[in-house]
């Protein structure tokens, strides 16, 4: 038999070192925001004949444009710049054919103007606390009839914010080695993080809820041990049977959904770890109020 | 028990049949995308958001008002554009997102949408003794205000593009392309009153006061005449002033703030790509349930197979209000992942119940009973993430959030219906008629 809870500190211990990374790399590296939030155009350009990186460069500083960044991503072009206004994108797309003799077939064109990027930004954030806030409530309402609610949808909360907060940390550190960037797809594969991965933590916690009430064991930490115990196998394959098709979509699933995918995959992992190894064990902390004793070798 | 069973089989079978059926024609890729609405990231196509400054807007109108009009003009230009079904909404305040899909040329599109296009005429400006007056290139100048003559009721009123009947784009052998306009009785009444009082002077043109010619009147025009505008048109840009001129001016000036244009290439080797996400993915997924669960992990691909089928069926039969797009197709492969998750947990039940020593017929009914709070308590904070990002992506121009929003909605909710309805009748009808009893078969040592 595991011993979940007994080793609860040592989990604790991993789980704080893993989240302090992820904060310090947020601190240090902070995310790459998308044009979705810092506003601009973007496009994907695919030209033929080929051309080069740095003539392509050249040709962007020579009309006027000194500030875009080039990617290239196989046989494409990803190309950011300040916004330009819609008459001005004709103008543009002549000014390189002309300077690069290629043919240029743009495979997606996006301009979004500052205001509104700068919006989505202070919207994103009221969504995610809204989320948070429904999943607390939400899980304090179900396990209403249990001592003191909001304490298992507290706990159920804190995974919830570790799973964010590792996901953010993986990126962070992405967008400092890979120019990973954050877009609306990004927000909506952490949203989606956010209503997933809770739910093997309602799991645990209702098998909780129910060796209570058949009264198992005296011991909270006894109960929620072999509550751990008894659905750890469910908790891993319901997570698997998910993983199957979100791995299926990030190894398959093409460019576009990459790195939503890898959101879902990273969300679904964390939260699966937090579910078994945070989230009772956590209660068992608060129960006994044994929060001096967090973490090993404390006094 | 046994008879409320059978209704569900029936039930189910019922809605099965309705759902194959509003695939027909069913010959030809049953699962391909005919018949579905594409969203414009497989499909190809443009979006634009637009906001309107309703600080220009008629005093007298509300803002509501103000929105309801200019959205009516743009739907009136799009539709005379011939663009193929094109999405025009409001959202928010001043917000109107506009889509196009399938819209190769967008800069017309955005030159023809979003253009005030406010004509009128103005007359030439004389100095004191009558003369016109010239700026430093030699050129006439105009006045600052639109021609105005004596109404039918005796009012002054300013000709502008308001009293106009139709306008459409022509050939003139000796201009090009013009674009030919025919007023209405009063700016007829109007147009002849100030032809009359121009003739043989120049009468300026005006489009959102820019003039775009400065042709002589060479003789009055009369009432129920067709005039014509001139200014070294392209056809395209004489078809989009017509199409302007007949929608009418826009009452408050737009704005684009976000624009995103997908190119159908990419589109079509997205949808390629996820189907075979999707194909790797379901048989890793039954698979897994086979080998793990053996006999009830079948009943469950069968329950995942119509899952499929009707989730499918729902994208079909309201693919009017429905759009598939590519984060959708992810929500949909991800949602048959989650859909088995309520299998899993019900099944595990069922084991310790089996192990407990309960009879087969008893642990399935505790396996479905006992995991049902789980199931609904997990599903329901999936629910919330959802209306979140629904709400989240109808405040941006990011369609696609809220294509995988609603998909994943739609899929988690069918998910409990398969696995727990579906899946629990089917296990029901075969434990009844005891043709699978070994407890081996349902994953349990013995």
């Amino acid at each position: 038999m595991i011993d979940f809870v007994g080793k609860k500190q040592w989990f604790f211990l991993a789980t704080a070192i893993a989240i302090i990374i992820a904060i310090i790399s947020l601190a240090v590296f902070k995310l790459q925001p998308g044009i979705d939030f810092t506003g601009g155009t973007s496009m994907t350009l695919h030209f033929t004949p080929r051309v080069e990186q740095n003539q392509l460069r050249q040709a962007f500083t020579n009309l006027g444009h000194p500030e875009a960044i080039i990617q290239k991503s196989g046989d494409d072009f990803f190309i950011w710049l300040k916004e330009i206004p819609p008459a001005e994108r004709e103008e543009l797309t002549e000014g390189l054919k002309t300077s690069l003799g290629s043919e240029i077939t743009a495979h997606d064109y996006n301009t979004i103007s500052p205001s509104i990027a700068k919006e989505t930004a202070g919207k994103v954030g009221i969504a995610v606390i809204i989320a948070a806030v429904a999943m607390l409530l939400y899980i304090a309402w179900a396990f209403r009839r249990m001592p003191s609610p909001f304490r298992w949808g507290t706990c159920a909360v804190i995974a919830l914010i570790h799973d964010v907060l590792i996901v953010i940390g993986v990126f962070s550190i992405l967008g400092q080695v890979a120019n990973v960037e954050i877009n609306a797809m990004f927000i909506t594969g952490l949203l989606t993080v956010v209503g997933y991965s809770i739910n093997n933590t309602v799991v645990v916690f209702d098998r909780i809820r129910e060796n209570m009430s058949k009264g198992t064991s005296p011991d909270f930490a006894v109960t929620v041990n072999s509550s751990l115990v008894e659905t750890l196998g469910r908790c891993l394959n319901t997570s698997l049977t998910t993983l199957c098709v979100i791995l299926a979509l990030f190894l398959f699933g093409g460019a576009t959904i990459h790195y939503f995918t890898l959101v879902l995959l990273i969300g679904l992992l964390a939260g699966t770890y937090s579910s078994l190894f945070i989230a009772g064990p956590l209660l068992v902390v608060w129960e006994k109020g044994e929060w001096g004793k967090l973490f090993p070798f404390a006094k | 028990m046994r008879k409320g069973n059978i209704c569900l089989l029936i039930f189910i079978l019922v809605l099965f049949g309705f759902a194959l059926w509003s695939m027909v024609p069913f010959n030809t890729k049953l699962l391909g995308p005919d018949g579905l609405r594409l969203g414009l990231d497989l499909k190809g196509g443009s979006q634009l958001l637009y906001r309107a400054d309703l600080s220009k807007k008629d005093p007298s109108a509300t803002d509501a008002e103000a929105m309801a009009s200019v959205i009516e003009k743009i739907q009136r230009r799009v539709n005379e554009y011939g663009a193929a079904e094109p999405v025009i909404q409001k959202q928010g305040t001043d917000r109107i997102l506009v889509q196009l899909p399938g819209e190769k040329d967008i800069s017309k599109a955005i030159a023809l949408i979003g253009k005030t296009a406010l004509l009128d005429f103005r007359e030439q400006k004389l100095d004191e003794n009558g003369k016109p007056v010239l700026d430093d290139k030699g050129n006439w100048v105009f006045k600052d205000e639109p021609a105005k003559a004596e109404g039918r009721d005796g009012k002054e009123r300013e000709l502008t593009g308001e009293y106009l009947n139709h306008a459409h784009q022509d050939m003139d052998p000796y201009k090009g392309s013009v674009v030919v306009i025919e007023w209405d009785s009063e700016g007829g009444y109007l147009f002849e009153k100030i032809t009359e009082r121009n003739l043989y002077k120049p009468l300026a043109i005006f489009l959102d006061n820019e003039m775009i010619s400065a042709p002589m009147v060479q003789s009055i025009i009369r009432a129920g005449t067709a005039g014509q505008i001139e200014g070294h048109f392209t056809i395209d840009e004489a078809e989009n002033l017509a199409i302007q001129l007949n929608s009418g001016a826009l009452n408050v000036p737009l704005t684009i703030i976000d624009q995103r244009d997908v190119d159908a290439s990419l589109g079509a080797d997205s949808i390629k790509k996820s189907i075979l996400a999707a194909e790797i993915g379901v048989i890793l997924l039954l698979l897994f349930m086979l080998l793990y669960y053996r006999f009830p992990g079948l009943i469950a691909c069968i329950s995942l197979g119509i899952y499929g089928v009707f989730l499918l069926a729902i994208f079909k039969f309201f693919h009017a209000n429905l759009t598939l797009t590519l984060p959708g197709i992810a929500a949909a492969i991800l949602s048959l992942g989650m859909a088995v998750d309520a299998n899993v947990l019900i099944f595990e039940r069922m084991k310790e119940e089996l192990r407990a020593g309960r009879t087969l017929g008893a642990a399935v009914e505790a396996g479905f009973s006992r995991a049902w709070a789980a199931i609904r308590d997990s599903n329901i904070t999936t629910f919330i993430a959802c209306i979140v990002l629904f709400w989240l992506g109808g405040t941006f121009g990011a369609f696609m959030v809220r294509g995988f929003a609603l998909t994943l909605f739609i899929g988690v909710a069918l998910s409990m219906f398969t696995a727990i309805v579906i899946t629990r009748t089917f296990l029901r009808l075969v434990v009844g008629s005891r043709l699978v009893t070994n407890p081996s078969a349902y994953g349990v040592k013995t």
